[in-house]
């Protein structure tokens, strides 16, 4: 409790990670640890003109804009303590807005963006409000069920192609002209866009509602005993990372020119939490580097063998015994 | 482990980036098809019919050496579209052959034919694509949805029934399949009941069906929905005669079995269809997999002819693609089937059958031709396509 | 819409809520008892579905099949528990989620690499393949009738077992307060291993009993898990009798759902638009549903007391 309330953004998520050295290497490293993500990020697409250049840009596209939305759940469950299993509706929305918007002739990425953003937060406020009532195991599956509802609704909306999803005419315009039409333009505002969401997010983190936020998940009695009533916190955490998810919706839409319901299955919302807990709770990058983990172990695994799932569950069982406080944690202490 | 974290993320990619720099001289060809889930087996079965296609052809098309890339779409059109683009651009395949499923089938028409790669369907084949949609890089070698459907509903009507339940599962394919069953049949429909996708209870809809006592039943219930929807009717003691597509075919008769005698579908094509070529493919096959071939697998096969007479129409020459349009269209090969060309849309002009299902000799169950409802016949899309040669 | 299909639709509305009971049963036990979410307990409903299937094609009978399958299924429980689940009980319930998910990807590939992806099916025992007729003229398929009267044989046994034996004292002094039960000296480990088992043979079982009526096929069970949640959920955490409530509840809202929306609607809006409408809500009655008792009752109807 003490621990998570000092005011030091580093240690965030650490009431987890209990075993962490506090070596000067690791303290270190922890703080280069994202500037090497993203420079390595950066940096990628120049590699990548060696071999099949499309393809790896279009792979790592996906492996940021996912890595958004799991940062994103990264707030919620790294600091908010709130297991969010239906965090891919917010993808959903994002993904809508543009094949909606976009069907009737409006395709400017920035009102998309905007509209996108606002629907997240007012879904999350109205669905936040009643979800948070709950606790633990029923929180978790009261976020399913709204998960389940949007995405049951986006099936039925057989004007925007139902079950089957529709294909986007182009990718989003901004100002008018089609900037995102190549691949490494898409990529690098994906990025950046990563890359602002990160900022901000560590900055909220490291502010006092970040700590209340930690706090309350900490202990919430005590929290509430010395003046903090985390409801509204929570709340606001919860608008933030639905309107990050959804921005993220958006980019995903513009990478595959193509919506459909499958973006918000309860499926994906799995595939964020496994990203996050794999790159490690509570550190915000390594939520990307959980998404990164993911996407292209799936790509090399299924490269191999059509049977690939068989190598991938044991893979994953194993990293939960074996690797505890996630990637991250595992990278921290040098090993 | 930074050093070894940045090894291995530089082991990820060069295994990703090695597969595309090969400098080529053969003819890559990207399957893509629904390999888990449910409805694998669909996907199984147009992967066999195309590798028996290349194997027969001595691992050759035009005289260039082919090498065949399968991925699995999963049925879901969203990794559909990232494994795709793998196929355009990590593998620079020549040709796509695929998908099974129309909603898939919408999702990678585009970035295929943008990419001025060719995208033939050995199942798949929409009204958009047919129509005003038309694409000069897309071809089907099996026929325009519609199609199949409008068989059951021809049969209806010459049959005279009045009264007909329709059912099938709540997505674009179930629809359009409605619709072309109403596009012959002129008689009254009870209801025309949607179940969400993947349903695998049928009592409710069985129930309403008992209570209506319709003289017919038309169905479109593909895969695994369709082994529960046939074993269920038969349990609930039914007698109503069942027409159907996709509903019991060779790759979902082994587990419906004895339930599915009797029912009717409709088809371009059936194991028993009578011509050399297709008597060799069919006991070819039963003798490589120890089942017998559907449509899927067929249609597949075909996708493998057609694919060597187009290489082999521009002499190995592929970066022309006028030309290789040209020589796909001319269709040069001697299909399963028998008669085959493509109409202006790429889309087959062939004969329709309604089938039965019966037991063949060694026990299995296949479907059966009963008789033939149309010739030569062009799905009527056509008309709103601007291609013209 | 007449009274007898009516009728109909709640005996098979009872016959799924049945089913989604003996799966919802050893969840809400297993994590009441240990704190620990096994998403992996779908797949033992997958599991009691394909050993039915293959002991029914060897013997030659279902019956056979349902009685090798059930000891069958519980062994695999007990191996899953000893090999990975055990080193899970003290970790924290994300830790568990992912875990078993890791054994559903699996344990789906592996069936489908034994049996292959083609749907299996199971021949109905001849005795119970035909329907009798029921008041109002229509017939009721037998095997059915035979599946609500197992899942209430169930119910009824359950019920004797957790309130009145030392075992099930045991089960519910445990999901109230584990460590308490452990510090009176029982043997923890044990009940956990039974309890385990236990849940993993009636999953087991239901997946039997809807073997000749529904395809056996790789991923059966995923869909049927996340309707045992939302069941365990309504139901309240470790409460047999919430889950059996909540499990009609859910059978009954879900199939007379899809027959009343658009039937209701229809006194709204146009024809059309009702048939429409009453689609697209039908599915999410249940979410719906959930989401409401849980804005009433934030842990369930019947919550264990802690």
């Amino acid at each position: 409790m003490s621990q998570a309330l000092r005011d030091d953004p580093a240690a965030a998520g650490e009431g987890r990670v209990a075993a962490q050295p506090r070596t000067g290497m690791g303290l270190l490293f922890r703080a280069w640890l994202p500037i090497l993500l993203f420079g390595l990020l950066a940096l990628v697409p120049l590699l990548a003109k060696l071999g099949a250049e499309g393809f790896i840009i279009s792979l790592l596209t996906r492996v940021v804009i996912l890595g958004l939305a799991a940062m994103a759940l990264d707030l919620l469950i790294g600091f908010g303590g709130l297991v969010s299993f239906g965090h891919a509706a917010f993808i959903g929305i994002g993904a809508y807005s543009v094949g909606i918007l976009s069907s009737h002739g409006q395709e400017d990425l920035l009102v998309q963006l905007a509209v996108a953003a606002a629907v997240s937060v007012a879904f999350a406020l109205a669905s936040g409000a009643i979800a948070l009532r709950t606790h633990g195991v029923y929180f978790i599956m009261i976020t399913l069920a709204f998960g389940q509802m949007l995405f049951f609704l986006a099936t039925s909306l057989a004007a925007y192609g139902g079950d089957d999803g529709l294909t986007l005419s182009g990718r989003s315009t901004l100002a008018g002209r089609p900037l995102l039409k190549g691949d490494v333009t898409l990529y690098y505002l994906s990025l950046a866009v990563l890359l602002l969401a990160y900022l901000l997010c560590r900055r909220l983190v490291a502010s006092r509602f970040g700590r209340v936020l930690r706090g309350a998940r900490e202990n919430e009695i005590r929290m509430e005993a010395i003046g903090f009533e985390p409801f509204p916190y929570r709340l606001v955490a919860y608008a933030v990372a639905g309107a990050l998810a959804g921005i993220a919706g958006v980019l995903l839409a513009n990478q595959s020119e193509f919506v459909s319901p499958a973006v918000m299955s309860w499926q994906r919302s799995g595939d964020l939490i496994f990203m996050v807990v794999l790159g490690g709770l509570g550190t915000l990058h390594g939520a990307i580097i959980g998404s990164a983990a993911f996407l292209l172990i799936e790509e090399v695994l299924s490269h191999f063998t059509e049977h690939w799932r068989i190598i991938f569950g044991p893979l994953l069982i194993l990293a939960v015994l074996f690797i505890r406080g996630g990637l991250v944690g595992r990278l921290g202490r040098g090993l | 482990m930074k050093r070894l974290a940045g090894f291995g993320f530089a082991v990820a990619m060069g295994a990703l980036a090695s597969t595309g720099a090969i400098a080529q001289d053969k003819v890559k060809v990207g399957l893509i098809v629904t390999l888990s889930g449910p409805s694998a087996v669909l996907g199984q079965q147009a992967r066999n019919g195309l590798e028996m296609a290349f194997k027969d052809l001595g691992g050759k098309v035009g005289g260039k050496e082919v090498e065949l890339i399968v991925v699995d779409d999963e049925l879901k059109p969203d990794v559909a579209v990232t494994k795709v683009k793998g196929l355009l651009e990590r593998d620079k395949v020549d040709f796509v052959v695929g998908p099974i499923f129309s909603n898939v089938l919408g999702a990678i028409a585009k970035p295929v034919t943008d990419s001025q790669t060719f995208l033939i369907s050995p199942n798949a084949g929409s009204s958009a694509l047919a129509g005003k949609s038309c694409n000069p890089f897309f071809f089907a070698t099996s026929y325009q949805n519609d199609q199949v459907h409008q068989i059951s509903g021809k049969v209806a009507q010459d049959r005279g029934y009045k009264k007909v339940y329709l059912l099938a599962p709540n997505y674009q394919a179930g629809k359009d399949a409605m619709a072309g069953f109403k596009r012959d049949f002129k008689g009254e429909v009870l209801e025309e009941s949607y179940v969400p996708l993947n349903t695998l209870d049928f009592q409710s809809e069985l129930a309403k069906i008992a209570s209506m006592k319709p003289d017919a039943i038309y169905t479109f219930m593909p895969g695994g929905m369709g082994v529960n929807l046939v074993k269920q009717y038969r349990q609930a003691g039914l007698t109503i005669p069942v027409f159907s597509a996709f509903t019991v075919d060779e790759a979902t008769l082994p587990a419906q079995g004895e339930a599915a005698l009797g029912m009717f579908a409709g088809s371009n094509w059936a194991p028993n269809l009578d011509t050399p070529q297709n008597k060799k493919f069919v006991d070819a096959y039963v003798a490589a997999h120890n089942a017998v071939p559907a449509t899927y697998a067929f249609q597949a096969y075909d996708a493998g002819l057609l694919i060597d007479s187009a290489v082999r129409g521009v002499k190995g020459d592929l970066s022309n693609k006028d030309a290789v349009r040209a020589a796909l269209r001319k269709a040069d090969f001697t299909s399963l089937r028998g008669s085959f060309k493509f109409s202006a849309n790429g889309f087959p002009v062939q004969d329709f059958y309604l089938t039965k299902v019966g037991k063949r000799a060694d026990g299995k169950y296949e479907t059966q031709i009963v008789e033939k409802v149309f010739s030569n016949y062009a799905d009527p899309y056509v008309k709103d396509c601007a291609l013209t040669n | 819409m007449s009274a007898t299909l009516l009728m109909i639709q709640a005996l098979n509305g009872l016959q799924f809520g049945l089913i989604l009971f003996l799966i919802a049963a050893g969840l809400t036990l297993v994590f009441g008892v240990m704190d620990f979410i096994n998403l992996a307990h779908g797949v033992q409903y997958m599991v009691g579905a394909y050993l039915t299937a293959a002991f029914a094609a060897w013997t030659g009978s279902f019956l056979y099949g349902l009685v090798l399958a059930l000891p069958t299924a519980l062994a695999f429980g007990l191996v899953l528990e000893v090999l990975i689940f055990r080193h899970l009980y003290d970790r924290d319930h994300l830790d568990q989620v992912l875990a078993t998910f890791g054994v559903i990807i699996f344990l789906n590939e592996a069936v489908r690499l034994i049996w292959g992806a083609a749907p299996l099916s199971v021949p109905m025992p001849e005795a119970l393949s035909g329907s009798i007729a029921l008041p109002g003229g229509i017939s009721y398929p037998v095997f059915r009738l035979v599946i609500i009267g197992a899942g209430i044989g169930v119910a009824a046994l359950l019920y004797l077992l957790v309130n009145h034996t030392r075992i099930g004292m045991l089960i519910r002094a445990g999901a109230t307060n584990a460590p308490m039960v452990s510090a009176l000296g029982v043997n923890i480990r044990l009940l956990f291993t039974i309890v385990f088992g236990f849940g993993a043979m009636l999953a087991g079982f239901a997946g039997a009993m809807v073997s000749p009526i529904l395809s056996v096929e790789p991923g059966m069970g995923d869909n049927v898990l996340i309707l045992a949640f939302v069941v365990i959920v309504i139901g309240g955490i470790g409460s047999v009798r919430g889950a059996f409530l909540a499990a009609l509840l859910i059978g009954l809202v879900d199939t007379l759902g899809r027959l009343l929306a658009p039937t209701l609607l229809r006194m709204l809006l146009d024809p059309a638009a009702a048939s429409q409408t009453g689609r697209a809500i039908a599915p999410m009655l249940i979410y719906i549903l959930m989401a409401a008792v849980l804005f009433v009752r934030p842990a369930g109807l019947f919550p264990a007391k802690r």
